[in-house]
């Protein structure tokens, strides 16, 4: 195996590893100040108590998740230039300035007020102490808005030219308003709420029936992080929604290739089921539900999706020959994985939201919540999958159109060093893994929240 | 002045904030080693609330050096690949190592989180000291900015000397941290009687990186770095007889001082020049052939002079926030 495919294994588990902690960041932090605000405004002397042990609480889950976010970002950044050099002097003009704005206006913040807001219980004012969190919870949302400007240039570049064979940036005005983003943003801010609503959810159910001190806080801690994850899951399928009708534009072959769409059609049927078949580009065996494709993307039963193969003839054209088909069989799953998921998510969270509302006497007899905790990895595989499929779906492209991942790979690495690397980070991330969740864990279940000081 | 000159400006003052924020606590990091836990408690709470902001000033001088010298950053980093591979494993287990060591209070527990702590500051320390090196002496870069040797060829007599004396200076940074910042009398004996030791071998070790640095690399042809190199030398000895006098404030002033003249020295000796090239003086990487375009120059620009004094200041305010000495009895509190 050669630097090339051992680099993009590597970053790969950099990035999904990654990603397990930031949705939780973007999500937690901002359920975490909400309880704050909940918490600074609330009356009586015990419910303050009882309020400010229940935002120690989840703010401790929160940090462990961060810290866990904070480093695994810093190889993300030093991967561009360690594994990716070329890649870098080819994109750095655009690349380089929001991955710079990330870190000076949004890490610094997160970073300053998280250290303040830890140590700074007795220090500062109440409402200063809130504002903490705020600002950490807008930091956080910030850097996700950089890092994909970043990205979304790479799905779909804007605002550049060539110049001596590098990208350079022509309007920076363009890059921050590539409709891209939006799609991009939203779906991943949504998603942070969801994946961190439905942790807290989980965490919720099952002290609701293993901890009797503390059932009431969790009881009326899980109302309110029903309505967060349903807000995130309406919000993470609309925004997923728009932007798949966007790709129809803006990135066809990523669309036609996780519906394994292979030649274009008028109205497209959209395949629940597909054998897909890569090598003979056609799918062996399939269900269809007919005109249903061109529904979802065109909101009407007429309408043109472009297929994987027409669109292969067309990138040949422009781009000269090669095969521009990515991993079809992959994305179709993965898009099922993802979807499914959601729908998924959305259901367990409405009983729970009934459960919760309407028969909150009895929520504690429920043995079977103590089972939560299995479903928990869900909204984590939806997010994997997710990126899996934005940028499987870029193959064989690293910017789509402009440079190819062959290309990228820095050219003095041998096959060995990134072995060494690969190997000593997967295995220091799930070293940390283990350690961070059983730490986690042990906290959730010693923890009591009850007005006994 | 151009655009270029400005970002190499740019790239030093972020250097700078970086070695002398994380300077200290990369040292305290180290000061943990042969400590009992109550005194490690009381190291680790000084640092505490500002580790993390302190290490955002590393990743902003990264994505400021891909954003305005993107060869630069491409071929640094690719260079260091297998040291920037150890620091990045230093820095994983220390920042994981600062959130976890207190959610259990089992003393074998921190112990080993704390180990964690000491490996993650001494090898960056360690290592931005050869690289620093390395950028200096020059190393077999091609026309195509691309580096030639392995690993291997990073590590010699003069580099690893560097990385030596860097450990150094930012040990005695921390000593002199933490004297402003410790109020529990054994540690403070402690610390002081430390301090000259460590005064004195930074000292000579400084000495010793200027003396191979003539040999080594061309930093004595410019008189300005002389110049600032000899200073630097004094400052640090006046650091070195406050620490020992007991006067704190000053102790951390000639040290901050110390390693802000020595990363600017360090540049100046560098510029126009990033990355020297040991093979032919025309395959240096400078400020001009590896930089981004004016476009991307004059966006950056107006955000690091909208942004970055706002940075200093509530980052100043955090300082204020926590200017107390740590109290021996509830360090552990978090």
């Amino acid at each position: 195996m050669d630097a090339l495919f051992l680099s993009r294994l590597q970053f790969a588990i950099t990035t999904v590893y990654h990603f397990l902690f930031v949705p939780v960041t973007l999500g937690l932090s901002i359920f975490v100040a909400l309880l704050e605000t909940w918490y600074i405004n609330s009356g009586s002397y015990e419910e303050r108590i009882k309020l400010k042990k229940l935002v120690k609480f989840f703010g401790t889950i929160f940090l462990i998740n961060f810290a866990m976010g904070v480093v695994t970002g810093i190889v993300q950044e030093f991967h561009f230039g360690m594994n990716w050099s070329e890649y870098s002097r080819f994109m750095g003009d655009i690349f380089g300035a929001p991955l710079a704005l990330e870190a000076l206006t949004a890490f610094f913040i997160e970073s300053t007020f998280i250290g303040v807001w830890i140590f700074g219980w007795d220090k500062l004012s109440e409402k200063m102490h809130c504002l903490c969190i705020w600002l950490v919870a807008f930091g956080s949302n910030l850097s996700a808005f950089w890092i994909l400007v970043a990205n979304s240039f790479m799905q779909h570049p804007v605002g550049y030219e060539i110049e001596n064979g590098r990208a350079v940036m022509t309007n920076f005005f363009e890059l921050l308003t590539n409709p891209y983003v939006l799609g991009e943003y939203f779906h991943s801010f949504f998603a942070g709420i969801t994946t961190a609503g439905f942790l807290v959810i989980t965490v919720c159910a099952w002290k609701i029936v293993t901890d009797e001190i503390s059932r009431e806080m969790f009881i009326r801690t899980l109302r309110r992080a029903v309505l967060y994850t349903l807000l995130g899951v309406f919000g993470v399928m609309g925004s997923g929604h728009l932007h798949a009708q966007y790709l129809a534009k803006a990135n066809p072959m990523k669309l036609a290739a996780f519906e394994a769409l292979w030649e274009t059609e008028n109205p497209a049927p959209f395949a629940i089921y597909a054998d897909v078949n890569q090598e003979m580009r056609r799918n062996d065996s399939e269900i269809l539900i007919p005109y249903m494709f061109t529904f979802m993307v065109h909101n009407s039963f007429e309408g043109e999706i472009k297929g994987i193969n027409n669109l292969q003839k067309e990138y040949m054209e422009t781009y000269g020959p090669g095969n521009y088909i990515p991993d079809v069989k992959g994305m179709f799953w993965s898009f099922r994985a993802m979807v499914g998921i959601g729908g998924l998510l959305l259901f367990v969270t409405f009983v729970m939201g009934m459960a919760v509302f309407f028969f909150e006497e009895k929520l504690k007899y429920c043995c079977f919540l103590k089972l939560m905790p299995l479903l928990l990895p869900l909204p984590f595989i939806a997010n994997s999958v997710g990126w899996y499929i934005a940028e499987a779906g870029r193959q064989p492209w690293i910017v789509v159109g402009l440079q190819k991942t062959v290309e990228a790979v820095s050219s003095n690495l041998t096959s060995g060093e990134v072995w060494l690397t690969l190997i000593g980070f997967t295995a220091v991330y799930l070293f940390l893994a283990v350690l961070a969740v059983f730490t986690a864990v042990s906290f959730i279940r010693r923890t009591k929240i009850s007005e006994e000081e | 002045m151009d655009l270029n000159i400005i970002w190499f400006i740019l790239i030093t003052v972020l250097f700078t904030g970086f070695f002398i924020l994380e300077g200290f606590d990369y040292g305290v990091g180290m000061l943990l080693f042969n400590r009992p836990l109550n005194e490690r408690n009381q190291l680790i709470r000084s640092i505490g609330p500002h580790w993390d902001a302190n290490e955002v000033w590393m990743i902003t001088a990264g994505g400021a050096s891909f954003a305005a010298f993107p060869h630069f950053y491409a071929s640094m980093f690719s260079t260091f690949y297998i040291a920037l591979f150890l620091m990045l494993l230093a820095l994983i287990m220390r920042g994981v190592a600062f959130e976890l060591r207190g959610k259990f209070n089992s003393s074998d527990w921190k112990t080993f989180w704390d180990g964690a702590i000491i490996f993650g500051s001494f090898v960056p320390a360690l290592l931005w000291g050869v690289a620093t090196a390395n950028l200096l002496r020059g190393l077999p870069i091609d026309s195509e900015m691309h580096y030639l040797g392995g690993f291997f060829d990073l590590l010699s007599p003069y580099t690893i000397l560097a990385g030596v004396f860097f450990v150094l200076l930012f040990a005695f940074h921390g000593i002199t941290f933490l004297m402003m910042k410790i109020s529990d009398e054994r540690i403070l004996l402690d610390l002081r009687r430390k301090s000259s030791f460590a005064g004195i071998a930074t000292w000579v070790a400084y000495l010793l990186f200027i003396i191979a640095s003539v040999f080594e690399t061309d930093v004595m042809s410019k008189t300005v770095g002389v110049i600032i190199f000899a200073a630097a030398l004094g400052v640090l000895s006046s650091g070195w007889q406050f620490a020992r006098a007991g006067r704190q404030k000053s102790a951390f002033t000639c040290t901050t001082v110390t390693i802000a003249m020595t990363t600017v020295g360090l540049f100046v000796a560098l510029f126009p020049r990033l990355m020297v090239s040991s093979l032919t003086p025309e395959w240096s990487l400078t400020i001009y052939n590896s930089a981004s375009t004016p476009h991307t120059l004059t966006i950056m620009t107006v955000a690091a002079v909208i942004f970055v004094p706002i940075v200093l200041a509530y980052q100043f305010w955090t300082y204020k926030t926590f200017k107390e000495r740590i109290s021996p009895s509830n360090s552990d509190a978090h």
